[in-house]
């Protein structure tokens, strides 16, 4: 516990509520409320809070209130709180801050500046009760052009096709990985994107033995720097194969997973001794140029016989556009791309909040570029880092993405309050923990069909709004700017975006 | 069709103008469990095409001559029903990544390998009569490499382990700097057969970042040349036992004398702590 410290949290108890249950003291992992015997009543201690409110929701009378402490020091809007706070913490200790989940930080939110559009007279709109609405999407390279063959009637596609994932809804969860979040986080992640018929991401913590049957089919493999739980039956148990160059929450740095986090089960399936760190170097070393990821992205077609696409993870910096251009001529068939506001379950504070660029303005000039160097159709483009709702999803797709992924939304789903305290692995909600007395308060059962709930609602009001357009197949979206207008950006965001100003 | 004039500027150097297996056949020669592949002039893709082909037609034993920088070798063998696993014999220089993903195969080089080798293998066993490039035996995770002369840079990277599956490389030359980098598990032989007395090795940054597995270096090396993360021991009974056996092993393969190579004075490498950058965050 750091000194010379304001509390982050204060806590009011309302003591003609509190009946001494207790259960805010078994709830609680950094242990802020106790019980005293001798005066039956409950304390706390105010400084170990981290304002997760699990102790709020489960009080069975109401009886405590936790918000942000209103304690200040003299307000400063260059010098404030936070920067105080981190200057003491190190002054005392000399370490890099940590931080965990997405960049907190007032940058611009471009999905709150774009509006979608709808038809009204000139064209009718299309209400998906009654009509079918295609939300199935493809993700891979797609070939060319097509050869078909007629003959007496039949047709037939002549061309090769290049191998394609199928999903329900142009939704799939994020890069999560068996380690950083725990097994019942992971399987209930498994188990939702099996359900509704889309995808999951292991990211760089292997698929565990005895998941890769049930679950394999549904899920995309990571082979990042650490090269961490893969081997040739990993990459083949895959639906698809994601190459991890970077993260949007730390772009251009590795991971590392503490020693205490390595279980004896995360020990197997990361294939690494019990106790020791997992550590991600911070470039894959057999990558240092386009062509070696060519090599890699073969390397790995090769070891799984040309049956899954391969998809590259990148983190949207400043050339972005270009770089993208580089993976999908190196062989990539998906390009994801993770923007400022992706989460993490642990990263240096001054690189989450400062290193990267808006997921919208990158995503656009991607497949900008992409288009116009006719190689669109090549791959597809998975948009990631900070889509919190179903009309983030639409605005993504029509600004060029083929699906979006979901890291943050999904865990709030599960019961995440974005206290941002991951990477102490003590997660009262059970998902970024590796401690038994916390994780079991997950039932994959029950958190698989939240997921679930989320994907239906989010797919059912997508029908809507493209109904509303008068559109009725999710392809008709992708790219499509012609929906969407831009609201208070000035000219070279709408530039960069694409798309024209409200009202033009 | 698009404003910079090129119409579809897009080369695939992996897969265009790959011809088809039946296409190929001419390349192959198949004797009983022998077959003998003739890779002249075969693009990465059809080579790797031809031997998974072989293998599935039940070859176990193939080899394959006039190898000219053909990349992947072996890489598309995860065969998990096959019977045996294979033995591939290529000359004389195959291209980068020979061996990735290996899955209990055997390969042996007659020739120099290029970058690459081993890389992310899961099993089986490499053995190369010559050089090899850089970041050979990277991620490697079980099985066995041999490689007569020396290796480029960064050798041995991030080398990982767990429960029995303890992968091992040895180097009959020396190697190349950041050797060992990351090294998390495993145990790699370096022994420096082609240095002249006294002269040290030429790796610089040896072990550095190394949280696991261990290193056996014979000949002379200085602190200096060593990784802030390793430190140095002598070597035990049961470490002789290990390097007596892997020497003896590589003696087979390319004819020395164990107990010459025994002869010289070995160290240990060891990692410091299992948790190098334990302590380097403000939580």
């Amino acid at each position: 516990m750091y000194s010379y410290l304001l509390p982050e949290f204060a806590i009011e108890r309302n003591e003609d509520r509190c009946i001494h249950c207790r259960v805010c003291e078994r709830q609680c992992a950094t242990d802020v409320h106790y019980y005293d015997a001798e005066m039956d009543k409950m304390f706390f201690r105010e400084e170990a809070c981290v304002g997760c409110q699990r102790c709020a929701v489960f009080c069975p009378t109401n009886a405590l209130f936790i918000w942000p402490h209103p304690a200040e020091y003299r307000p400063n809007s260059s010098w404030n709180r936070e920067k105080l706070q981190d200057l003491k913490k190190q002054a005392e200790t000399g370490g890099v801050i940590l931080t965990g989940s997405g960049n907190d930080k007032p940058y611009r939110i471009y999905w709150d500046h774009l509006v979608l559009n709808a038809s009204q007279v000139t064209n009718p709109s299309i209400d998906p009760l009654r009509e079918p609405m295609e939300l199935k999407t493809f993700l891979g390279r797609k070939p060319d052009n097509l050869e078909i063959e007629f003959n007496k009637g039949e047709v037939k596609i002549k061309s090769e096709l290049y191998s394609n994932v199928s999903i329900t809804t142009p939704i799939v969860f994020s890069a999560m990985s068996y380690g950083a979040i725990s097994y019942q986080a992971y399987k209930s992640l498994a188990m939702a994107a099996k359900k509704f018929g889309t995808l999951f991401n292991t990211g760089e913590g292997g698929l565990p033995l005895n998941m890769r049957k049930e679950y394999g089919c549904s899920a995309i493999v990571q082979c990042a720097s650490g090269r961490f739980g893969v081997d040739p039956e990993y990459l083949n148990a895959a639906c698809a194969i994601e190459i991890k160059i970077g993260q949007g929450a730390k772009p251009g740095i590795g991971g590392h997973l503490p020693g205490e986090k390595v279980s004896e089960n995360i020990a197997v399936t990361r294939m690494i001794p019990q106790g020791t760190d997992a550590l991600s170097p911070a470039p894959q070393h057999d990558i240092y140029s386009i062509e070696d990821l060519s090599m890699l992205i073969y390397a790995l077609k090769e070891a799984t016989n040309y049956e899954k696409p391969v998809s590259v993870k990148i983190a949207a910096v400043h050339n972005v556009a270009a770089i993208a251009s580089g993976i999908v001529r190196a062989g990539a068939d998906i390009v994801a791309i993770d923007g400022l506001r992706g989460g993490t379950g642990a990263a240096p504070k001054a690189i989450r909040d400062n290193v990267g660029i808006p997921l919208e303005l990158a995503l656009a000039a991607v497949d900008k570029r992409l288009r116009e160097e006719g190689i669109r159709n090549k791959c597809s483009i998975l948009a990631a880092g900070g889509i919190r709702c179903s009309a983030d999803v639409m605005k993504a797709i029509a600004l060029g993405a083929d699906a979006v992924y979901i890291g943050t939304a999904a865990l709030v789903a599960m019961g995440c309050t974005l206290c941002q305290k991951c990477y102490t692995g003590k997660c009262t909600w059970g998902i970024c923990t590796q401690d038994p007395y916390l994780s079991k308060r997950l039932n994959p059962e029950i958190t698989s069909q939240r997921l679930t709930n989320l994907l239906r609602g989010w797919s059912y009001e997508i029908k809507e709004m493209l109904g509303g357009m008068g559109i009725n197949a999710i392809e008709s979206l992708r790219g499509n700017r012609e929906h969407l207008r831009g609201v208070g950006l000035a000219e070279w965001e709408l530039d960069v975006l694409g798309v024209k100003g409200a009202g033009e | 069709m698009n404003n910079l004039n090129v119409k579809f500027g897009l080369r695939n150097m992996f897969l265009d103008g790959v011809r088809p297996v039946n296409e190929l056949v001419q390349h192959v020669n198949t004797n009983g469990s022998n077959a003998y592949i003739d890779a002249l002039g075969l693009k990465h893709k059809e080579l790797n095409d031809l031997l998974r082909e072989t293998a599935l037609k039940g070859a176990t034993s193939i080899t394959v001559q006039n190898v000219f920088g053909q990349r992947y070798i072996g890489t598309r063998l995860y065969l998990p029903n096959l019977a045996k696993k294979m033995e591939i014999k290529i000359a004389p220089y195959p291209g980068n990544d020979l061996g990735a993903f290996l899955n209990g195969h055997r390969l042996i080089v007659y020739g120099n390998a290029q970058d690459g080798v081993g890389n992310t293998m899961d099993d089986g066993e490499i053995i190369i009569h010559g050089r090899a490039g850089d970041i050979v035996a990277m991620s490697m995770r079980g099985g066995k490499i041999f490689i007569r002369d020396n290796v480029g840079y960064r050798a041995a990277i991030h080398m990982k382990e767990y429960t029995g599956k303890v992968p091992a490389l040895v180097i009959g030359g020396t190697a190349q700097d950041f050797f060992g980098e990351y090294m998390a598990g495993g145990r790699v032989i370096l022994l420096g057969l082609n240095l002249s007395k006294n002269e040290r090795h030429k790796a610089h940054y040896i072990g550095t970042g190394m949280h696991g597995g261990v290193i056996y270096l014979r000949g002379r090396v200085e602190e200096y040349q060593l990784g802030k993360e390793v430190g140095i021991r002598a070597l035990d009974s049961q470490d002789w036992e290990t390097v007596g056996q892997y020497v003896s092993e590589f003696s087979g393969h390319f004819g020395f004398d164990p107990a010459e190579i025994l002869q010289e004075k070995f160290q240990k490498l060891l990692p410091v702590t299992s948790r190098p950058y334990g302590k380097i965050y403000a939580y």
